[in-house]
């Protein structure tokens, strides 16, 4: 295993109060093509630049080669960068910007003197040697010739080969590459992208590669890392993070996904969208968890004759397959298909075992699809609550006639009004009798958590879950009911 | 013809009257005095009259003296206000800005009458002399009027360098100063002739410095073209008119050569002005 030639430790950056780079350890070997991927704001390009130099981490440290180089400044990193916008120098021409890096080097030279000492000078790199390398950088981007041209003159493709024989020309132990191919057209970048790929086999080097694109990361990065709100979401091959996405949000920004909800349902089972269906993963069971189905991964036969029935409520012909919109009960899948099926056909699908992928959910917060009824209560899992809608709507009150008053005086009828409910779990209420709560149903589970038990109730029509941590200790099957305090439940509105 | 394309041409015709009347005419008019002798003869005795006195040259020489030192100091103070201010926050480059910019609003027959007053302060209490260095005066004076014009336009071009381009130099291995003389300096190289066009030319003329603040004993050219056009001889405004083509000629002559230094620096975008 090759050695790590950068390390991130415990790094954060913070901006105006928040950490766009948050306690992040990461560290990268010799020679691999890295892609730090995520969307726009994640905190990739922060981390690259420093990496780079251009900004200090406010805590953490960067060790290169082992040693730490959190504070020493750009110039003096054995690490170059090609920027977004390509940065060329715009007063000087190609020659002059490729070898810009030269001119400033220094070369360490022993020679030995009269009486046979030795005597060490730093020298500037000779006219010849510049020549050649430039000339050799330029033939690497194919672009020989052009050392004469004024690079305000090239196109955007070209510019942006003069900035990679810029950096590459000096040899440097990191390549770091932020978007750089953000602004060509796609052919052009499909072309560059292989040609990176090429360039990092023959020039052996560290490559770190930052990008919003996922595609453009699966096809030249050995390793992702994929990035969210200042934290690494996972590391991995391009394989194992499109295959098996650790979490929903990967799943999500990685190629196009169906996350559904699910529950362990025995061994090697799972249960989504009402149908029992056979995977590979090992999870405990009635475990809550997030299934992750690939749109391609999905077949469509004729009713009745796959696994769960359901209707095409949308196709769309993108080239080389339809997507099409597969509806089931409430939920919306995605399934991509060379075959086109009619939009209200009835017709049914096939998931093959390897291709559900399963995340564990992280149980923070009971959460539901809800709606407000004509008394201003929330109805969800079969049951109706009190709350306080005026939540909805910041500075908001009810009038007499239990309208909605907004803060700048509209009124608003609630009725109907599609909301998120959360409840924490330690604020469910477990009772007895069937009849004395709000909803009720069945103990499905119950786990020792060390100092609490975790108990699941599910409901008996929607089996809708409720997961609530509690002191005392249930019995599984009992019939329970469940009451939740109206200053517990949190109401979003859902928007459309 | 389609009729935006008539209307568009239509707006031209004002600005084209305006150029025939204030500018062409007039220059025709100083073209036709300079080459012409009190009852409306051909000649070049006006120009040959004015390098054959010593005096004029002397004053020739004093403005030019004068403007080349003026705009000089001016680059000097400029450059580095100026990169400050780019390199400052915006709330507080704003602030500074507009101090900087202040004392364009306010008069400048006034300014430079505030600038004597001081000089005269500074006299009062012995750290200055204003009597004897009459020539240094003027100098104050014009650094001093001539300053924000100076910042203003390296300043526009600062803060237009993209920062990237700075980085990508540290990123090659240039340490600030390095960065500062290979990337910044020669980026800014726009802003810089614009400030010194700002400058030159309007203190080789600008006589109502030198006559507050020089005591009378600096005469640039400008007052000589003055002076032509008052004294009222029968053969005085062929004389000013004479000179005025001279320091055109003068003027053009340094244009052209800034101008070439544009295109050697090959910069895209220009300043301010």
């Amino acid at each position: 295993m090759a050695d790590k030639i950068i390390e991130l430790k415990k790094v954060s950056k913070i901006y105006d109060g928040t950490a766009v780079v948050d306690n992040i350890d990461l560290y990268i070997r010799k020679g691999e093509f890295v892609t730090l991927l995520g969307p726009s704001g994640c905190g990739k390009s922060t981390t690259l630049r420093m990496i780079a130099g251009f900004e200090k981490p406010d805590s953490g440290e960067i060790l290169l080669n082992g040693k730490d180089i959190t504070q020493i400044p750009p110039y003096l990193r054995p690490i170059n960068t090609v920027f977004q916008r390509y940065a060329l120098f715009p007063h000087l021409n190609v020659y002059d910007n490729i070898a810009y890096g030269l001119k400033l080097k220094r070369v360490k030279n022993v020679y030995e003197d009269k009486n046979g000492k030795q005597v060490v000078k730093y020298e500037k790199i000779s006219k010849k040697v510049i020549d050649e390398k430039v000339s050799r950088a330029l033939k690497m981007v194919d672009l020989e010739e052009f050392e004469k041209r004024d690079v305000t003159t090239l196109s955007g493709g070209q510019q942006q080969r003069i900035a990679i024989a810029r950096a590459i020309v000096n040899e440097p132990e990191i390549l770091l590459l932020d978007e750089p191919l953000g602004a060509l057209d796609l052919k052009m970048r499909q072309d560059m992208q292989l040609e990176l790929k090429e360039m990092h086999k023959k020039l052996g080097i560290t490559f770190i590669y930052v990008t919003h694109d996922q595609e453009e990361a699966l096809t030249m990065s050995d390793t992702i890392v994929v990035m969210n709100d200042g934290v690494i979401q996972q590391i991995g091959t391009p394989k194992d993070i499109y295959n098996e996405p650790k979490n929903s949000f990967v799943a999500d920004f990685i190629g196009e996904s169906n996350i559904m909800s699910g529950t362990i349902a025995g061994d090697h089972k799972v249960r989504f969208i009402g149908h029992v269906f056979d995977m590979v993963d090992d999870f405990e069971l009635h475990e809550k968890v997030d299934v992750v189905v690939r749109p391609e991964d999905i077949y469509i036969v004729n009713k009745d004759k796959g696994q769960v029935n359901g209707k095409i409520i949308s196709s769309i012909f993108k080239g080389i397959h339809y997507e099409m919109t597969f509806l089931v009960g409430k939920t919306e899948i995605i399934i991509q298909d060379t075959a086109e099926r009619m939009v209200g056909e009835e017709v049914s699908i096939i998931i093959k075992p390897e291709d559900i992928h399963i995340m564990k959910k992280e149980y923070l917060v009971n959460s539901y699809d809800g709606y407000i009824t004509k008394n201003n209560k929330v109805a969800f899992a079969e049951g109706e609550f009190d709350c306080d809608v005026t939540k909805l709507y910041p500075g908001s009150h009810l009038d007499e006639e239990e309208y909605l008053i907004t803060a700048d005086g509209q009124r608003i009828d609630l009725t109907d009004t599609p909301v998120k409910v959360e409840v924490p779990l330690d604020k469910v209420e477990i009772i007895d009798n069937e009849e004395d709560g709000n909803t009720s149903g069945e103990i499905i589970s119950i786990i020792y958590k060390g100092d609490h038990y975790q108990v699941i109730i599910r409901t008996p029509e929607e089996e809708e879950d409720f997961v609530v941590d509690t002191e005392y200790l249930w019995n599984e099957n009992d019939k329970v009911s469940v009451k939740i305090k109206p200053e517990d439940i949190t109401l979003k509105l859902k928007v459309k | 013809m389609g009729p935006l394309k008539f209307s568009r041409k239509n707006l031209g015709i004002p600005y084209a009257l305006f150029m025939l009347v204030f500018v062409l005419f007039p220059l025709v008019l100083i073209v036709f005095y300079a080459f012409t002798d009190a009852n409306g003869h051909f000649t070049i005795s006006n120009f040959t009259d004015f390098f054959s006195r010593s005096s004029n040259l002397y004053v020739l020489l004093i403005s030019f003296a004068l403007a080349v030192l003026t705009t000089a100091i001016c680059l000097i103070i400029a450059y580095p206000v100026a990169y400050i201010l780019a390199k400052s926050g915006a709330k507080t480059r704003n602030v500074y800005l507009l101090l900087f910019i202040l004392p364009m609003w306010i008069n400048f027959v006034l300014r430079t009458a505030a600038m004597k007053e001081l000089l005269f302060a500074l006299d009062s209490i012995g750290i200055y002399n204003v009597t004897d260095w009459y020539f240094v005066n003027t100098v104050i004076g014009m650094v001093y009027d001539y300053l924000p014009f100076t910042i203003l336009p390296i300043y526009t071009v600062l803060i237009k360098i993209d920062k990237n381009v700075m980085e990508a130099s540290t990123d090659l291995g240039a340490n600030g100063f390095q960065t500062f003389v290979r990337t910044t300096l020669p980026l800014s190289v726009p802003g810089i002739i614009s400030a010194v066009t700002m400058v030159l030319l309007p203190s080789t003329t600008s006589y109502v410095i030198s006559d507050t603040l020089g005591n009378s004993k600096v005469t640039i050219i400008g007052k000589l073209i003055e002076n032509q056009f008052n004294i009222g001889t029968a053969d005085s405004w062929h004389t000013g008119s004479a000179i005025s083509l001279i320091l055109l000629f003068f003027i053009f002559g340094t244009m052209l050569l800034t101008g070439k230094f544009t295109e050697n620096s090959n910069t895209r975008g220009s300043g301010l002005w």
